[in-house]
């Protein structure tokens, strides 16, 4: 029964010199701080992406106040992708629990409806982007519309980004149990994201 | 030199290189993705330079070269701008000496993502190529000013505003990303990635500014990257998020409501950090020029790196301070104008630190010295107009004149490209094994040095007299008086001479890789932990051996009753706090 590989960098507490993760530089060992390289790289990837969409929220906040800005009605669709995105958080999640158990069945289970759930938001949302074009707003009818198609897209994006992340802890056999838990950290940054988007869209 | 490590397993250095192709072309290696960076940069600043001449031409001789016309002359520069500050110093700095010397001075093997520092380099290259080929696209590269500001970046009228504004844009977005993906290397290397011993408070300042720079980078480009996307939009399909109801040529455009306003805002949110993330690392760099070549410890080492932090984190609260004529509420001016004139404290500590460290030292008057030197005025001289700048009632006359484009050449382009040729000549023997030839490289401070005030002195007078910059012609501009003409002669004159005075140093780089003189390990007897490395430093930085631990500061020189001027950082201490701390 194959197992889930060991929590590299045996993961939480590495104190000086415990070069965890691999930190790479053996008898020496490190000046650290004590988490695991990768999930302090993701964390700084969150950081850059928060200050990008608090640009975007800020420039919508802005460019609101002007004169010849209609609110939109959104499609209802919106409101299942949320609930799509939820889910596949909350599947992540249980597959980071089972990582932490080295169940791997479980962990392989959760991993793959996660991502599956993360394709079926992706695919909402364009479908949510048609609809909206059949009410007659366009890229460029209203600004109010060019934020909207903007906002989903980049965040759209960024959620590719994450399933092609997916796609490569999937793959590997067994997955390693970090990276499943870095998969569902960033499920969690982006459904957040998503939450205060669709807020936005929704108040104004 | 190929070494082997058997037995190494290392999860944070990519396999050692077998074939050419992974060896020099897509390699992981971070010493020679910084080469790939440093010679991409040098190449479009040669083309940034031929740029700025023809401007001078335009600007010397008016009229007088049939090539440039009002669309031609805005290309250059606008493009020249762009260049500079985006391609050819911020690529430098943050691409080739922070790949370079982050993990060679910190004692690690190579950077935490390397395969992510590789496309890092890709995407980089790739922007250079969009921003080359949008020269030759029909209605040539965008004439917009390198601050792209709309309407005027994205409407007909403007030069390159067919597809040049398009392509100008997509390159800055690919290097945003490229900026990112280096910068995550860098940041998280910093963090992780030190050799025992080497405590965030032992870091060389070089360092610390790299880092402090790519946090700054970090926080500042996604505001570039989403204004960028709406301008393209706004460009592309006709969206309104900057465009407000514009009647042009009689005709009524069909946009309305959208704010330029906000571009400049997102722009400038952006745009003042980029100078800090240009300046943080030149100074690093000049601070280890310093110290290494007077054979003194940095003066108020501690203070040295609290003066960094404490630039960084003001320089996101200054911005406005580019839009003082653009409106704005009388009180955020106030507001603005505070913070940006706070920002001289720091800068002032610096410069004092540097000059106490160099106060009775034994000053070797190297080519790096003299360019590090030539940094401390540049960048004091530009500091102080950037204080009358500050203030917005002096601003009011001064902005959109030659004084602004004096003001930020010395402070900027001057102080940081100094920065940037003292620490090639200085860090040239450890890269190559060889040195470049001293007088050679005399001659190129020389020319250099003397020609930036021979330029920009004179622009500063020109200014003052009102002379507004992004402007093809002065003819009919009675006020003018007939010895801002002369002068304008003269900087164009000058401003070819340094031009070419710059072969000098590309001739010296080309040669001195082959035929320069052999050194050692550490030429310059230095303290600091690339210097403890192999010459040229193999794949993996340390050999066979584990990286060295450190067990002092980085500027143990001239320690008294030491038999050596200088203590390497992995000496152990003998007896405990000798030479040791911070000050
Ligand atoms: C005490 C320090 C500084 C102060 C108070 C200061 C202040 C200013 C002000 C008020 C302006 C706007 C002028 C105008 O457009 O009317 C300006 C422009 C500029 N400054 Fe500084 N500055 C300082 C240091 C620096 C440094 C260190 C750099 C670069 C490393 C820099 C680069 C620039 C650039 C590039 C511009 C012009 C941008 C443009 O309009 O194209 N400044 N500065
Ligand atoms: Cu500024």
């Amino acid at each position: 029964m194959p197992q889930v590989k060991e929590r590299e960098g045996s993961g939480i507490v590495r104190g000086r010199g415990g070069g965890g993760n691999g930190g790479g530089n053996e008898p020496g060992g490190l000046e650290a701080f004590p988490v695991p390289t990768a999930r302090l790289g993701l964390w700084i990837f969150m950081a850059v992406a928060t200050v990008l969409f608090s640009a975007l929220v800020s420039a919508y906040l802005v460019r609101m106040n002007l004169p010849d800005w209609k609110s939109l009605s959104e499609p209802g669709l919106l409101g299942l992708n949320t609930a799509l995105l939820a889910l596949a958080s909350l599947f992540l999640q249980r597959a980071a629990w089972a990582s932490r158990r080295y169940d791997l069945g479980a962990t392989r289970r959760n991993l793959q409806l996660g991502g599956l759930l993360g394709f079926a938001f992706v695919a909402g949302q364009l479908l949510a982007w048609s609809q909206f074009q059949a009410m007659g707003y366009f890229l460029v009818s209203n600004p109010s519309a060019s934020f909207f198609y903007l906002m989903t897209a980049l965040h759209g994006l960024h959620l590719l980004g994450g399933l092609v992340a997916w796609g490569v802890v999937g793959s590997r056999v067994p997955p390693s149990a970090l990276s499943v838990q870095l998969c569902t950290t960033y499920w969690h940054f982006l459904l957040l994201v998503w939450l205060v988007l669709y807020g936005l869209l929704l108040l104004t | 030199m190929a070494h082997s490590h058997p037995g190494y397993h290392d999860h944070h250095i990519g396999p050692e290189p077998q074939s050419w192709w992974t060896k020099y072309v897509f390699s992981q290696d971070h010493k020679v993705i910084a080469f790939q960076y440093v010679l991409t940069a040098l190449f479009v600043g040669a083309v940034g330079m031929g740029l700025s001449w023809l401007m001078r031409l335009q600007l010397g001789f008016p009229g007088k070269v049939e090539l440039i016309n009002p669309t031609v002359y805005y290309q250059a520069v606008t493009q020249h701008g762009m260049i500079m500050v985006i391609y050819l110093l911020t690529a430098l700095l943050l691409g080739g000496f922070g790949n370079f010397l982050v993990p060679l001075m910190l004692g690690a093997r190579d950077m935490a993502f390397p395969f992510v520092n590789m496309l890092s380099f890709w995407a980089y290259f790739l922007s250079v190529v969009v921003l080359l080929a949008s020269f030759f696209v029909p209605g040539g590269a965008t004439g917009a000013g390198w601050t792209l500001y709309p309407p005027q970046s994205i409407l007909k009228g403007t030069p390159g505003s067919d597809w040049g504004i398009i392509l100008m844009l997509v390159s800055l977005l690919l290097f945003i990303v490229a900026a990112t993906m280096g910068g995550l290397n860098y940041v998280t290397t910093v963090l992780q990635l030190r050799t025992k011993g080497m405590t965030l408070m032992r870091m060389p300042l070089a360092v610390w500014g790299i880092f402090v720079a790519t946090v700054l980078a970090l926080l500042a480009f996604p505001a570039l990257f989403v204004g960028g996307v709406m301008l393209l939009l706004d460009r592309t399909v006709g969206s309104s998020f900057f465009l407000p109801a514009i009647v042009q040529f009689g005709q009524q455009l069909p946009r309305e409501g959208g704010s330029p306003l906000l571009f400049q805002h997102l722009f400038w949110y952006f745009g003042h950090p980029e100078v800090y993330i240009v300046i943080l690392p030149a100074m690093g760099i000049v601070s280890e020029l310093i110290a290494v070549h007077s054979r003194k410890p940095i003066f108020g080492y501690p203070m040295m790196v609290l003066s960094i932090v404490v630039i960084g984190a003001l320089s996101f609260i200054v911005w406005a301070h580019h839009m003082y004529t653009s409106g704005m509420n009388p009180y955020f001016g106030f507001l603005f104008a505070v913070t940006t004139l706070i920002v001289a404290i720091p800068s002032a500590v610096k410069v004092y630190n540097w000059v106490l460290t160099l106060w009775r030292g034994n000053i070797h008057l190297t080519t790096p010295m003299l360019f590090a030197i030539a940094f401390l005025n540049t960048f004091l001289i530009g500091g102080l107009t950037g204080l009358l700048l500050g203030n917005v009632i002096i601003d009011f006359p001064l902005q959109d004149t030659y004084f602004v484009v004096a003001h930020f050449h010395m402070v900027m382009g001057v102080a940081a490209i100094v920065a940037i040729f003292g620490g090639i000549y200085h860090w040239f023997p450890k890269a190559t094994g060889r040195m470049m030839n001293e007088t050679l490289g005399k001659v190129h401070f020389w020319i250099t040095f003397v020609g930036t005030y021979a330029m920009f002195l004179p622009m500063h007078h020109i200014g003052l007299t009102g002379v507004p910059r992004r402007y093809f012609g002065f003819e009919n501009l009675q006020f003018i008086p007939e010895s801002v003409r002369d002068l304008n002669v003269f900087i164009t004159v000058v401003a070819l001479i340094v031009g070419a005075g710059q072969l000098v140093f590309a001739y010296n780089l080309v040669h001195s890789i082959f035929w320069g003189k052999k050194v050692g390990d550490n030429p310059w007897r230095a303290a600091t932990l690339e210097w403890q490395t192999p010459t040229p430093p193999p794949h993996g930085n340390w050999g066979d051996q584990p990286p060295p631990p450190v067990y002092r500061w980085a500027y143990d020189y001239s320690v008294p009753g030491e038999k050596e001027d200088f203590i390497p950082q992995t000496r152990p201490q003998v007896t405990a706090g000798a030479g040791g701390g911070g000050e």
